[in-house]
Order: structure tokens, then sequence, then C-alpha cells
């Protein structure tokens, strides 16, 4: 009976297309976030100072933080939904490896929550006067730092996704997990503008892709084993 | 507590190809309260196997153990014969499971939740997904959002997996609750229909199944 299985990849896609389409009929979930991101980054300029020579100073910082904020503001939808249907259950005894369901998962939660705060930032970035050169650079780092996010998020969330109630937990497992690409994503704009090499910088922040890409998914099918039984 | 049922459940898997799946010695606690222990059976192609007992006696968490959704307990399970930990993959393929919680998304349609629970498993065509759901009673809600289905009808979504399905072994919690009487006979017949074909069925509900050759395994 197991000539008519579907490959891997026709169950990768099929469930990419499901949390697509998900997303696209809850559109509140995809709205949300984002307003977020753009509500604290446009903050700043009034809470701290309207002067560009300031603003340009902490342009790269705001940025940074709004876009991880708003990352874990849209982190719950992940797995809750589905736990609570019964749908993950369905996942986990798929005959598919569930490393690259969760994948799956993980890229269509970026693509509805990642990819626009990155395409909106180079106009908040203008907002908060960033140094002219450096929008590539923000935009990039960006590009490659927010996918991070949602992959490690996704630990988080597939842990806590059984408790009743999660209050601030999920904020004090993904955060600590964050910081380096934090880091390395400020430092890459500010350094770049003092005459630091572009390249040193991405390759830091793909590598941080690539080491997440590969075993956060693997942490967070572990978790949801877990959070199941 | 010891508790066995069905002849073939003495022989041992190797000798008879037509045992799916046979739990052995197998023990289980919540909260410092036992479960169950030293539980053997095994379901065979051809069988219905009921699991009933009272509320709390464990039907849900031993139907989720032999899926491998709950690992916490003790004991030993063999899909044909072969220890499941190393037969994981061919039992996922093999196994249609529905849950308490029967999977269903409230914000997608019928055929959308469909096209993906289907498609975990094995490639389907729109038309095989119409055409089950017009087999459980939903022509017509094909493309209604299922939070403005009844209870009843978002279970005959899950149930229409079914009736596309190719897997041997159907492990079914409370199945019947919602449906009303012509859900009811629809469902029988399915797993009659199953069991003919050489499938098996496991399956928990207080409701008193009118299945030829039904085996039943009582809890607590």
């Amino acid at each position: 009976m197991a000539n008519a299985h579907t490959s891997t990849f026709s169950a990768f896609k099929a469930t990419l297309k499901r949390d697509l389409l998900i997303a696209y009929k809850r559109k509140n979930d995809v709205v949300n976030p984002f307003m977020f991101f753009l509500i604290v980054a446009s903050l700043f300029p009034i809470g701290v100072s309207p002067e560009p020579e300031r603003l340009s100073l902490i342009a790269a910082g705001v940025l940074w933080i709004s876009a991880l904020l708003a990352a874990l503001l849209a982190m719950d939808n992940l797995y809750r939904a589905d736990y609570e249907d019964g749908s993950l259950e369905q996942l986990l005894l798929s005959p598919h490896p569930l490393f690259f369901m969760v994948l799956a998962k993980n890229i269509a939660h970026w693509l509805v929550s990642g990819l626009p705060v990155v395409l909106v930032s180079p106009l908040i970035a203008y907002m908060l006067s960033l140094p002219d050169g450096s929008y590539h650079v923000l935009f990039l780092s960006l590009l490659l730092g927010t996918p991070v996010f949602s992959l490690l998020g996704s630990i988080g969330v597939a842990l806590t996704v059984g408790l009743g109630s999660r209050g601030l937990i999920l904020a004090m497992i993904t955060l600590p997990m964050s910081v380096p690409v934090l880091i390395a994503g400020t430092l890459a704009v500010q350094q770049t503008q003092n005459g630091a090499s572009l390249l040193g910088f991405l390759a830091i922040m793909g590598a941080m892709l690539l080491f997440a890409l590969t075993l956060a998914p693997l942490a967070s099918a572990a978790a949801l084993r877990i959070s199941v039984n | 507590m010891d508790q066995t049922t069905s002849a073939t459940s003495k022989q041992s898997p190797a000798q008879n190809q037509a045992v799916l799946l046979q739990a052995s010695e197998l023990f289980c606690e919540r909260d410092d309260r036992v479960l169950f222990s030293g539980l053997n059976f095994s379901v065979s192609r051809g069988q219905v196997l009921q699991i009933k007992g009272g509320n709390g006696t464990g039907k849900t968490t031993l139907l989720r153990m032999l899926c491998g959704l709950n690992q916490d307990f003790e004991g030993t399970l063999y899909w044909q014969g072969q220890d499941m930990a190393e037969q994981e993959e061919a039992f996922h393929s093999a196994l249609l499971y529905i849950g308490h919680r029967v999977g269903v998304n409230k914000v997608l349609t019928p055929l959308e939740n469909l096209r993906w629970t289907c498609r975990l498993q094995r490639e389907v065509s729109d038309e095989q997904l119409m055409s089950a759901l017009a087999g459980v009673g939903l022509r017509g809600f094909e493309d209604s959002q299922c939070h403005a289905l009844s209870a009843g009808q978002q279970q005959r979504v899950a149930l229409a997996r079914l009736l596309l399905s190719q897997a041997t072994l159907w492990v079914l919690d409370e199945p019947f609750t919602t449906l009303d009487v012509d859900g009811v006979a629809l469902l029988e017949n399915l797993l009659q229909q199953h069991a003919a074909r050489g499938g098996a069925v496991l399956v928990t509900t207080h409701h008193n199944l009118q299945i030829p050759g039904l085996e039943v395994l009582t809890l607590g």
C-alpha cells in the first residue's frame, strides 16, 4: 500500500501552502506584528529626539529591536491553532520527516511576518535618518537575520504550546537566543559606516542563518513531540 | 488487572502475518494512578476492535500510545512483528488517526482541510476530494469556512479522510460523539467495509456498534 505515497517535497509544499492560506484568511495575525513594528519604530523620534544627528546614531538599533519584538509578537500563531484543533497531531503522524514539515511552517511564518518588516525597513530607516550609505547593509542584514528569529522562536513556541498560561516564558526562552543575531545585525550597520567590510558581517549572519536552518527545526520537532505528549 | 483479548495474541507475531499491531505488557500511570498494567492485545487484518471503559480509564491515552503520540509508558509495541521503534515510517504510512480533536482548521474550508491532511499521506486530486466530501454528506459545503459548520459536520470533514485513505490501520478516538443517526450508520458501514478489505480498526466509543465480528477490549 506504499505505492501512492507523496514525496516529502509535496507534503512540504502542501504544508507551506496551507499555512500561507491560513495567514491570508486571518489577516489580523499578519497585520498586527507589522503595525506593531511601524508603531514602535516611529515612537523613537517622538520619545528620544527628532534631531537627525541623534536619530542616525540609534537608527540601526531601533530597527533591529523593533523587528525582534514584532517577530516575538507574531510567534504565538505558529503552532497554537494547530495544537488546539488537532492538526499538529496529524503533522506529527505524517510519514515524512517532521524536520521538513516544521521547516515549511517556519518558512511560511517568516514570509508573512518577517518579510514585510524587511521590505518596509528602508522607509522607517529614512524616517530615523539612517546615514545614506547604510540602507543596503540594513536591508541585507535584516533579510538574513529575521528568518533566524522565526526559526529560533519556533523552538520556544514548540516548547510552550502545551502550557495553559504562558505569559513571559516565550520571551524568556526566545530573546536570549536571539541576542547574537541582534548584536551582529546592529554591528554590521554601525561598523560599515566606519569603513568596515560588509562581506564579513554578511558571512557571519549567513552562517547564523545556515546554523539555524539546519538545527532549529530539529529542536522544534523534538519540542513538539514533547508538547503533544 | 491482566487483560488479554483476541485469539491471536498468544501466537508470536512472526508466526502470524495477519497480526498488524501487537502490544505486550503495557503499563501506564498518570499522576501516580495506574491506568493499566500487564495489558496484552493484538489487532489483526479484518478485525474491528472496540476499546471500552468508563471516563478516565485511559482509552484515549492508550490510542495515543499506540500511535506514538504519547511515549510515556512501559511495555513493547510491535508493528507487523517488528519492534515499533524501528518501524516508525512504515507504521505512519499505514496509519490513519483521527483523535478527539479532529484536526480541522476553522478558517479553512472542508476542501482545503481535507486536501492538506490527505497530501501529508498521499497525492489526491480535487475530484477525489470533492467526491469524498459528497460521500460524507457535505456536498454544497465544500467552500464554506469550517467555523460556520456544526460540530457534527466538522467531524464529517475529518471522516472524509476514511474514504480516501489507503492506510491499513485506522485508529479512531470517539468518532461517533457528534454524528447524527445517518452519520453513525455511514461510519459503521465504513468500518465494516475496511475490515472486509483486510484493514483493521481500533475505535473507542460508548456507542453500541452494530458490526459483525466486533471484538471488545475493556479497560479499567
